[in-house]
Parts: C-alpha cells; sequence; structure tokens
C-alpha cells in the first residue's frame, strides 16, 4: 500500500539532522545517507537558479520511476523530505505534520543544540505515532 | 570524452518565437552534455549567460540521475554516489517540480536527453517526451545534412516542434 519509505531533515546548511528509513530495500548506511543529503540541499539551490520566472523557492516534487521524493522548505532554510512509492497523495500535509512536532519538540527543548543532529525522544514517539497514523488510514479507505 | 563543446558548438538562444505558447523553454542534450537546441518561448527571467545557463542545467541533470539512483528504495545493491550512470542503469527521475515551474526530463538509450520547462501545473509529459523524440528522429538523425554532435539548426524540426509544444502546454 502507499507508504513512505523514508525521511530526511536537513539544517540551513545542508547537514543532515535526522534519517529514518521505514522498510526500504534501499536503506543507506550513516556516511551515505549524509552524502545524498548535501546533494540534495544543493541540487534545491542550483533549481532556483534555472527557473525561468522570479519567485523559485525549490524543488518540492521529485518523480522517478520507483519512487516520489516530496520537500518542504520551512522560512527558516530547514528542509524536510520523505521518500515514498510512486503517486502517494497527501505527503505535503505529512510534511507540514512533521514540521509541528519538529517545532514541538526538537526546538522547544532546552537541551537540543540548534542545528546538530536531533536526539530527541519525544520527537521519535511522536512522530512514529504520526506515521503510523498515516498508514492506517490509507489502509482503511 | 569531450565534454561542454566550446562556443561555437552551443546555440546562442535565438529570438523567442511564436506568442502564446505556453512552455517555458527546452533543452537537447547529447550524452556528452553538448547542447544540441535550446527552444526559448516564453521566459522572463535570466540568471545567467547562455553557455553556463548549459552547463548548470547538464549538470543538474546528471547529479539528479545520480542521486536518484543512489536513493532507489527498491534495490539493494547500489553503485557509490557521483559513479556516472549508463542511459537505462539505475533508477532515473522522469519530472521535477517547484512552485514556478516542472521540468519534464527524458533519456533516450542513445544518451540523447530531451528537458520541458512547463508552468507547474502541467500533466504528466512522458508521452509527449517521446513524440518530440519521434520528431527528431525523423527531422534530424535521418537529415543527411545533419552531423550527430553539432546544434540543430532544422527549420522543419523547429515548426514541427513548435506547433506540437503549442498544442501540449
Amino acid at each position: 500500500m502507499a507508504a513512505i519509505y523514508s525521511l530526511y531533515i536537513i539544517n540551513k546548511s545542508g547537514g543532515l539532522i535526522f534519517y529514518k528509513d521505514y522498510g526500504s530495500k534501499g536503506r543507506m548506511d550513516t556516511n551515505d545517507s549524509l552524502r545524498v543529503a548535501s546533494l540534495w540541499h544543493s541540487m534545491h539551490a542550483i533549481s532556483q537558479q534555472l527557473s525561468p520566472t522570479t519567485g523559485c523557492s525549490g524543488i518540492e516534487l521529485l518523480e522517478a520511476d520507483t519512487f516520489d521524493l516530496h520537500c518542504f522548505q520551512s522560512l527558516t532554510g530547514t528542509k524536510f523530505f520523505v521518500v515514498c512509492e510512486p503517486g502517494t497523495q497527501h505527503m505535503e500535509a505529512l510534511l507540514k505534520v512533521i514540521y509541528e512536532l519538529y517545532t514541538d519538540y526538537v526546538l522547544k527543548n532546552p537541551f537540543y543544540e540548534m542545528e546538530m543532529p536531533i536526539r530527541c525522544e519525544l520527537f521519535d514517539v511522536n512522530l512514529t505515532q504520526a506515521i503510523q497514523k498515516d498508514r492506517v488510514v490509507l489502509l482503511g479507505r | 570524452m569531450q565534454f561542454f563543446g566550446g562556443s561555437e558548438i552551443s546555440p546562442s538562444p535565438p529570438v523567442p518565437t511564436a506568442t502564446g505558447n505556453n512552455a517555458h523553454m527546452m533543452y537537447v542534450f547529447n550524452r556528452n552534455g553538448v547542447c544540441l537546441l535550446y527552444r526559448e518561448w516564453n521566459r522572463p527571467l535570466h540568471t545567467l549567460n547562455p553557455q553556463q545557463d548549459h552547463k548548470l542545467m547538464f549538470g543538474l541533470l546528471f547529479s539528479l540521475k545520480s542521486l536518484t539512483a543512489k536513493m532507489d528504495p527498491t534495490s539493494a545493491d547500489k553503485g557509490n554516489l557521483g559513479v556516472p550512470q549508463l542511459p537505462g542503469q539505475g533508477c532515473s527521475f522522469h519530472s521535477f517540480r517547484t512552485n514556478t515551474y516542472k521540468l519534464s526530463f527524458m533519456e533516450t538509450p542513445s544518451g540523447i536527453k530531451i528537458i520541458l520547462v512547463t508552468h507547474p501545473r502541467t500533466g504528466d509529459l512522458r508521452e509527449p517526451l517521446k513524440y518530440i523524440y519521434n520528431l527528431y528522429v525523423e527531422y534530424v538523425a535521418k537529415n543527411p545534412l545533419y552531423t550527430p554532435g553539432t546544434s540543430i539548426r532544422c527549420e522543419l524540426f523547429n515548426t514541427a516542434l513548435d506547433q506540437y509544444v503549442r498544442s501540449i502546454a
């Protein structure tokens, strides 16, 4: 069924601060996930340069043969992107939910250092719940 | 391998052609990164000069293909990031969308890359790109006066292309 394969969060400089794989055969080790994240950060910036009109804010959706990649960029430059099955609906809404969880459980955490990898248990717990809920809703249809 | 042929090979941007065409622009590259064709119908913003623009576009596509091949969630064994992929090898993307444009991409087995930039709400353009490739085959590849690897200067191809793109965008 439609499901997400993995989630990445990158800070405004392009460094990976969170990576979670939800059961794909293409699970990557740490080094590769770091490289992929910074590559995405650069591609996102270059795509703004190639826009034929002004006001481009970067790639929001990338469609490939075996997956789709949805990206959400917050006003501060933090990017959230999910790799999911082709044609999955409502990923933008899920990304906004994840952004809310990030602001609540990560940014408001007094022990969290900005731009550093996320190690907040409450964030992990609530994130898993949000993703599972998304799955259940989709399967229930 | 000769990458990025010199300025005498890359065409300078033509005067914008037919008005009322909703597509923004189109690029055709060969496997070495030489820009064979650049058509512009509707492009209010030029960030870079033409040569840099072509190189940046080719570089973006090259890196995105590398990224999608590595990120493919359905195959376990992939090469290292940055290794050049043969046409058809590994997972490739067919389009991406930003808030101001949608870029549709197609690569043929011979390494010809066709890129069409349209407005963001355009649908799936894989079939139209295949049709455009057929136009390329008929009017360019089969043209006895055309040398592969050089820029495309075939009037019939340009006319047929403009007409077709107007009907899809």
